[in-house]
């Protein structure tokens, strides 16, 4: 028999197209554009996408299980809502931090336990969720609230500078936060039973059950990391922008769902891995550099991203079509 | 083989609203040996399965395992009791690596996290017990469903080696396959094992059982030593009537009829097969016999447009005629009910109504719609015709049990007046009543005059109603029969060995 048949896995090539494509474009970049092609613009990604690097971390969880998640961009806005209102009344963020990062826990599992044990459409209880959290921003407040508490500021504006050459590169504090919930998440996936367990939801969901996985649990354990991801980029989002808008964020689920699928994850579950989603969000970030660079209209970053979703959609669709041919010839 | 019961169900009772799934059922399992379930269709034999895996839970009755009552709630349970199951549809997640498939839920780690490099070496030393030399990196799904069918075996035994049930493992296998699972039941059973063996291949259960259990609607019949039950009187428990129902279809007209032509394809090739030459007479049952992946399946696909024609000539009636997809091959009256009744049949949620009439409708356009009445009619006729069981044709069509549902399938096709009706394993997985009744009809149809194509693995069926044969092996025709050549003997031979 074929032993040493290695074939190509779909979400690897998918990563290594995403890679290929972000060197491409930063290269293009800097020789098109004066000061691109620097550590600065690299770095700044990261400095500017770190709240959608830890929120599409999260949703990749949900994806993976075959599931969605919508709700992610509202829970975003109402952490930094809640947060930035809590801290101008005067609490402390030694306590504001843990509330919100509990809320998203608990929207999680309030998604996932209808996902699970009521057989909703995670669609539906997301836009649900998604709706009811975008509301509670307005009833908190419908005015943007600045942040002046000194941690916040601190951790806002903490960074490690490197100079290379004559130019300054920096790279924030709660960027490596960011990074740290991307290699737990990738452990988490790769070597814990839970995350094993979660692919083979995403893969086949009866199957999960029949090995005598815990489908329940994992299952809800998903909506709940993906949900306290999102809080946790909420919380790094209020760093960014120092301040909680109720009408922020809009459609940014968008982005990170979008992220993950270019990095090589499935909709349909139980294929990719967390690397390709920050290289979906890194994607995007380059994208956005190169509009402004080319004093584009914003929205070409959307229309770009559509695109490139799109060929990455069609692109796995043939790869596995093709797998699947090959499969029938034996 | 030891005589001392390793597994004791007694008095099981299962009710589902309205239906009595199992009353007062018993089995036992004896360590090292293979004990066949069998039942028709809705004997119990699958909730019976259910309820000792734990996925449906016993109403009463006890369980008994190696001396102490267990009560599996779920999967897990019973696994941890020593039971372990492989369900018809291969329960494995396609996505992950063969090795991983093996050992998921219960890794070996090393410290906290898995430890991968165990998994492969111990999947591989496993997977060589079981003749398999494959790559355990590879994902599962690039393996071929016999090959998927081994690792969940595997990963049954090594989970826990005591009580192995296998439901139904051998629908989707070739007969070297199924050989060779054979081998491996043996060879678990010379271990000490027990294993549950659920099948509707009567002739499998011979070949490797040694006591079979009989279910009836939910009853139990009795359990019997194999060597001691003659498969008639087997039949005759299964379905609580004698077998002569089945010997008594008459083959049809097995004399020389010089018959005209209706359809004849002309080096026919799609891209899963070539160089077909057939001709297809009217009022004659044509079968298109060979092993699963001959190519028996996509011969009828080609006649029917249902595959892409890549080149090659189909003539109607001497005309030369353009088939390129189902619909042309409806608006030239055929009518075609594929292989695979859940997924290319019916149509869950819909009616039977609905059902019956939904190719008719497809077949006049959809401007020309159906009127209620005329509906209601064609329904009311065919149900009573083809006696489909059923309280009324609102029901949907989900509800009804297999061999109803394909008498609703094959009253769609009746309903638009077919000239020639071609029928892929119209009897696979429905019980030896229903069996009976669509191998008649498919008889009494050509005998008025209609052109059938019937498709079978089983031999003796395609035996006792084709009076036309093409015999395929690896995709090519490998010979054709005529009435009273037609014999299993004849058959066989040429599936085997060609001319």
């Amino acid at each position: 028999m074929n032993k040493k048949k290695k074939s190509i896995k779909i979400e690897n090539i998918s990563m290594i197209i995403a890679f290929c494509l972000f060197v491409i474009m930063f290269i293009v970049g800097s020789i098109k554009y004066d000061h691109f092609g620097t550590v600065s613009t690299f770095l700044n990604l990261f400095n500017d996408n770190a709240y959608l690097i830890v929120v599409a971390v999260g949703i990749t969880f949900v994806l993976l299980t075959g599931g969605i998640d919508i709700s992610v961009s509202s829970v975003v806005a109402f952490t930094c809502v809640l947060s930035a209102y809590l801290l101008q009344r005067g609490w402390s963020a030694v306590i504001v931090i843990p509330i919100v990062l509990a809320i998203g826990l608990l929207n999680g599992f309030c998604v996932g336990y209808c996902v699970q044990v009521f057989k909703i459409q995670p669609f539906i209880i997301t836009l649900a969720s998604q709706f009811l959290l975008r509301g509670m921003c307005a009833v908190v407040s419908t005015v943007s609230i600045p942040i002046e508490n000194g941690f916040y500021k601190a951790a806002a504006l903490k960074k490690i500078t490197f100079k290379i050459g004559r130019t300054n590169a920096k790279l924030y504090l709660y960027v490596f936060l960011a990074l740290l919930v991307v290699l737990v998440a990738y452990y988490v996936l790769k070597y814990t039973r839970f995350g094993r367990t979660i692919y083979a939801i995403g893969s086949n969901e009866q199957s999960a059950e029949y090995m005598g996985l815990n489908v329940k649990w994992v299952k809800i354990g998903a909506y709940m990391i993906c949900s306290f991801c999102a809080a946790l980029g909420g919380i790094i989002f209020s760093f960014y922008t120092l301040a909680g808008y109720s009408l922020q964020n809009m459609g940014m689920e968008l982005d990170a769902i979008a992220s993950a699928v270019i990095g090589g994850t499935l909709l349909s579950g139980g294929v990719g891995n967390v690397f390709g989603s920050v290289i979906g969000v890194l994607i995007q970030g380059i994208i956005q550099t190169i509009v402004t660079y080319q004093n584009l209209n914003a929205w070409w970053t959307k229309v770009t991203v559509a695109a490139l979703l799109c060929l990455f959609i069609v692109m796995q669709r043939l790869i596995s079509i093709r797998a699947d041919k090959q499969k029938g010839k034996g | 083989m030891g005589e001392k019961e390793l597994l004791t169900m007694s008095g099981i009772r299962k009710n589902f609203p309205g239906v009595k799934a199992l009353d007062d059922v018993q089995f036992d399992l004896r360590a090292g040996e293979i004990h066949a379930l069998l039942g028709e269709n809705g004997a119990g034999k699958s909730t019976l399965i259910k309820v000792l895996t734990g996925v449906e839970i016993k109403d009463s009755g006890t369980i008994i395992m190696n001396d102490q009552e267990i009560n599996p709630h779920s999967p897990i349970d019973a696994q941890n009791a020593g039971i372990s199951t492989v369900y018809q549809e291969v329960n494995l997640c396609p996505d992950l690596s063969v090795a991983e498939n093996v050992f998921i839920g219960r890794e070996p780690r090393k410290g906290k996290h898995i430890d991968w490099k165990t998994i492969n070496t111990r999947t591989a030393e496993l997977l060589k017990e079981f003749d398999l030399d494959i790559n355990v990196e590879e994902r599962l799904d690039n393996y071929s469903v016999a090959i998927q069918q081994m690792i969940a075996i595997a990963r049954a035994v090594d989970v826990s080696a005591k009580v192995l049930i296998l439901d139904e493992p051998t629908s989707s296998l070739s007969t070297a396959e199924v050989k060779k699972l054979f081998e491996i039941m043996n060879m678990l059973k010379d271990k000490g094992m027990g294993i549950v063996f659920v099948t509707h291949f009567l002739d499998q259960v011979y070949e490797v059982s040694d006591r079979i259990t009989i279910l009836r609607n939910g009853t139990y019949v009795g359990t019997y030593d194999a060597d001691k039950l003659p498969m008639i009187e087997l039949v005759g428990k299964m379905i609580g009537k004698l077998y002569d129902e089945l010997e008594d279809i008459p083959k049809v007209s097995t004399g020389e009829t010089a018959s005209e032509e209706l359809i004849r394809i002309e080096n026919g090739e799609t891209s899963e097969i070539s160089a077909v030459n057939v001709s297809i007479e009217k009022g004659q049952v044509t079968g298109f016999s060979g092993l699963l992946g001959s190519g028996r399946s996509e011969i009828a696909r080609l006649i029917f447009g249902a595959d892409k024609k890549t080149g090659g000539k189909t003539y109607i009636r001497g005309r030369e005629k353009d088939i390129n997809n189902p619909l042309d091959a409806i608006k030239n009256d055929m009518a075609f009910c594929p292989e695979d009744r859940k997924k290319e049949g019916i149509v869950g949620d819909l009616s039977i109504r609905e059902n019956i009439i939904i190719a008719l409708q497809s077949k006049r356009g959809i401007f020309n719609k159906i009127s209620k009445k005329e509906a209601d009619e064609i329904a009311a006729k065919l149900i009573k015709d083809l006696s489909i069981k059923t309280p009324s044709a609102d029901q949907k069509i989900k509800n009804l049990s297999g061999g109803n549902q394909q008498k609703v399938i094959l009253a769609r096709w009746l309903a638009t007046r077919p000239d020639l009706l071609i029928l892929d394993e119209p009897t696979r997985g429905i019980d030896i009543g229903a069996k009976a009744e669509i191998q008649k009809t498919i008889v009494d149809l050509a005998q008025q005059g209609m052109s059938c194509i019937f498709i079978s693995s089983e031999i003796d069926e395609m035996d006792r109603c084709c009076n036309r044969m093409f015999v395929l092996k690896d995709k090519e025709i490998v010979g054709s029969l005529k009435g009273e050549e037609i014999t299993q003997g004849a058959i066989m031979k040429m599936m085997a060995g060609g001319k």
